[in-house]
């Protein structure tokens, strides 16, 4: 099933929810509503013309500009070789959406990534810690407007420029 | 013995916290596991990663497109001519530049040879984890040749930055053309020796026949790639079904576990399938080498390199599974935002899971038969 039909059906099932369908560009994808977003994934896991068992990849996008942050869903479907992309758009100020981890367990670790690196709460994660960057680390480095601490722990980040190293 | 000494059921040790790694032999880079045992038995092992966390994912924002491919080599030091190859999709796609046909047979072939390195480094490692030192040694032998192979292909062993946007960045010379088939004709008996060392052996399989059995579902449900999810007896391989480069035009067999010794989807059928990996790609070299075309190794593209705005996700085989490289162009010189989405990070999600009720031993057989490796979960 090709961008256009997923889109259709999800429209016929979801009225409303699923907008903004773009299929003019290289990757077609489709924005959800975020308050729906469980029920759209499940419905596209367990209908058996989708049969979405695999949530190839969960990332997020930065728009400072647009003051909002997307999370981006790439789900695919062996059985039928075909795949979708899913984009939610959320506040910047305060991005929260409910978490898709009983849909697929993989989303667990991605959305502990994306919460860690941007921010982003997931509303109902069994495990919200950070998973690269340390406990106690400020900040979320990927948004765009991020600026790194001047010492971490009392280690410095900042890095004297190598000729001035080599002339001390 | 009398009675008494002897430990009733349904007792329960006092449960114990240990910590394996982060500089532990069989964790294969730096990662470390928060283990919870009652004596040899794991309650849980909680995985703990991001010792080897670089931020690639925000340097590609900071450099050019054609500047960060040498970043996408220390994605996954073992396999770096896969992150090369995805990135350069990803990139060509968004540019709709077409790589010369030359050029995507050097691909495959560069790829190719390091798929078995990044395999021979896999089973080789995995055997000495169990505790088998010998075979380890036999792999890297057959490594370094590979690597000497490579250094001639691209002047470096580990970190290639060969293949480039729209093409690679050598020619592969006639000389080294033949140097490759002396290794495959070489190394096609070596992977039967290997089987009679390793992979027959009765001690190794009785280490790993249904340890750690991953079924179908869970393969799904954790979006487990690569060796690992065809281990579960799924056929599929993207090189076959999402075809990408040459490969449509070429022959080979997509090898998925078997239960050959003990159950669907254990640790020896994933360890089984990265060996029979190594000789299609053998069959795949051989292929290559026979059909490659005259022309030019790389297509003109230009230096100042702007791709309309947009986005794409560009997937590739790699020894590890999908690695799909997801980019964002904004029609700028820099990347918007590039997304590097791995086989070992998934694998990594798993571990929690499987590790519930088995030896402190078997973990090491886990995190063996996966493949997981610390840069590639952490990048």
């Amino acid at each position: 099933m090709d961008a256009k039909d997923i889109y259709a059906d999800l429209e016929k099932q979801f009225p409303g929810k699923v907008s903004e369908f773009k299929g003019e560009v290289l990757e077609p994808y489709l924005s959800v509503d975020g308050a729906s977003i469980v029920e759209v994934c499940r419905y596209l896991r367990d209908s058996a013309g989708l049969n979405f068992a695999i949530l190839s990849d969960l990332t997020a996008l930065d728009w400072p500009k647009e003051e909002k942050i997307q999370v981006v869903y790439h789900l695919f479907s062996y059985s039928h070789n075909h795949q979708i992309v899913l984009k939610v758009d959320l506040p910047r100020a305060n991005p929260k959406i409910a978490t898709v981890e009983g849909v697929w367990k993989v989303a667990n670790w991605f959305e502990r990534e994306v919460y860690d690196l941007f921010g982003v709460i997931f509303e109902g994660h069994s495990d919200l810690r950070r998973i690269m960057l340390p406990e106690d680390w400020v900040g979320y480095p990927l948004r765009k407007d991020y600026v790194e601490e001047e010492e971490y722990d009392g280690i410095s980040t900042q890095r004297a420029p190598l000729v001035e190293k080599l002339l001390r | 013995m009398n009675e008494t000494a002897q430990v009733e059921p349904g007792f329960f040790a006092e449960e114990m916290t240990i910590s394996v790694g982060p500089q532990h032999p069989s964790t294969h880079g730096v990662l470390r596991f928060v283990v919870k045992t009652d004596g040899e038995v794991i309650n849980e092992a909680i995985p703990d990663v991001g010792y080897l966390h670089r931020s690639i994912e925000k340097i590609g924002e900071k450099v050019t497109y054609h500047g960060y491919v040498p970043y996408t080599d220390r994605a996954d030091y073992l396999a770096a001519m896969f992150a090369n190859q995805a990135f350069c999709l990803a990139a060509e796609k968004l540019a709709k530049t077409e790589v010369t046909r030359r050029g995507e047979f050097c691909r495959v072939i560069a790829c190719e040879l390091n798929r078995i390195a990044s395999h021979l480094i896999s089973v080789g490692t995995f055997g000495q984890d169990i505790g088998a030192m010998t075979p380890f040694v036999h792999a890297l032998r057959e490594r370094e040749t590979i690597n000497n192979l490579m250094e001639e292909i691209c002047g470096a062993r580990l970190t290639y930055n060969y293949i480039r946007i729209g093409g690679v960045g050598y020619d592969i010379l006639p000389e080294t053309c033949t140097k490759i088939v002396e290794f495959l004709d070489h190394f096609e008996p070596i992977v039967d020796e290997f089987n009679r060392l390793l992979s027959g052996n009765k001690i190794f399989i009785e280490r790993l026949a249904g340890v750690a059995v991953v079924t179908k579902e869970e393969a799904f449900s954790y979006n487990l790639v690569g060796p690992n999810l065809r281990g579960s007896g799924v056929k599929w391989d993207i090189r076959r079904d999402i075809p990408y480069s040459i490969y449509p035009e070429l022959e080979f067999d997509v090898p998925i576990g078997t239960a050959h010794v003990g159950k669907l989807g254990d640790s020896f059928d994933r360890f089984w399938v990265r060996i029979r990996e190594m000789q299609e790609s053998c069959k795949i070299l051989r292929q290559c080498l026979k059909m490659m075309p005259k022309g030019p190794a790389i297509a003109k593209v230009p230096r100042k390199f702007r791709p309309p705005a947009g986005e794409c996700y560009a997937r590739v085989e790699a020894p590890r599974g999908d690695m799909g490289f997801y980019v964002v162009s904004d029609g700028s010189e820099y990347p918007y935002r590039v997304r590097i989405r791995t086989g070992s990070f998934t694998a990594m999600a798993i571990i929690d899971k499987l590790s519930k009720g088995i030896m402190v031993a078997d973990l090491i057989a886990l995190i063996g038969s996966l493949d997981v490796d610390a840069p590639e979960i952490d990048r």
